[in-house]
């Protein structure tokens, strides 16, 4: 859709400093919900023996994606060429229909509206919304 | 026809009678207009949505915020028939507002995000499922009279 403007990017590294620190908590909350709110998402891990929030699979994981997450906020002036590795990951290997980064993406932003319900603003929303949305289209960039 | 568990249905209920409908429904609607610009198409008449700051302070849009509310309320006061109760107000969306239908999941993510922050950390991924799964049968329902 539209790109990040100067002031997008500014919002999400400012509110991504009040971040710091709760990373880990994040990402697996984020992701551990979106199995249980979005089942359809299971089926990407079939390959886990355990999908429930607690399991250590699904807590390492959430960790890896919200580390990548953190990762391309610093990256977020080129986020095509800063993902380009990990958009070949999804492509070739993992496959993920594009749309679950949606799905995902909201997620995150549930979680970090409970986390920190005065800062996660409308304009902190709009552009946190804006920049996963970016990084999406960056993850997707070698489907086709 | 939807089926609910007792477990759903009370925290279904659990949740509207701990949201504060003044501030959850004005907070969803101004949240759907900045953060999905694109929906102020809708309401035109409302005056100044010239910024954040502008559709926050609307009184229109507080209005509105409340009716939007006070209609999910309706819903889940009549959560077995969300169908039929929806069935008018549906033809309205859809042959006199004339509201792409797709809008309805973006103010739908609004609210699950307002509650969200309402609740803290007793809106948990348990009690998330179920909100997600009443705000899917209602855009469900407003969805049905489109043709």
């Amino acid at each position: 859709m539209t790109s990040l403007s100067a002031k997008d990017k500014d919002r999400v590294r400012a509110f991504w400093a009040k971040v710091s620190g709760k990373e880990d908590e994040i990402g697996s909350d984020a992701f551990s919900r979106m199995l249980v709110v979005y089942p359809q998402t299971k089926t990407y891990f079939s390959h886990w023996k355990d999908l429930s929030p607690g399991s250590a699979q699904v807590q390492k994981h959430g960790k890896t994606i919200i580390t990548a997450v953190a990762d391309a906020v610093t990256k977020i002036d080129d986020l095509t060429a800063g993902l380009l590795s990990l958009s070949e990951l999804h492509a070739y290997k993992l496959r993920v229909d594009p749309g679950n980064f949606k799905i995902l993406a909201h997620n995150l932003l549930v979680v970090l509206s409970i986390k920190f319900p005065k800062d996660f603003t409308p304009e902190v929303h709009v552009a946190m919304d804006k920049f996963l949305a970016a990084v999406a289209r960056a993850l997707s960039e070698k489907y086709r | 026809m939807v089926v609910w568990t007792e477990f759903e249905r009370s925290t279904i209920q659990d949740i509207f009678s701990k949201i504060n409908y003044d501030v959850v429904g004005p907070a969803a609607l101004s949240r759907c207009l900045i953060v999905y610009p694109w929906t102020q198409r809708y309401f035109g008449g409302f005056g100044n949505l010239y910024n954040a700051a502008a559709i926050m302070e609307n009184p229109k849009v507080a209005a509105h915020g409340r009716v939007v509310l006070k209609g999910l309320e309706l819903a889940q006061k009549n959560m077995d028939s969300i169908k039929a109760t929806f069935a008018d107000l549906s033809k309205l969306h859809s042959e006199k507002l004339l509201v792409d239908p797709d809008n309805f999941k973006l103010l739908t993510d609004c609210l699950a995000i307002v509650v969200a922050a309402e609740l803290g950390e007793d809106f948990t991924a348990e009690v998330h499922a179920v909100f997600q799964k009443f705000l899917a049968v209602v855009v469900a329902s407003l969805r049905k009279q489109y043709y």
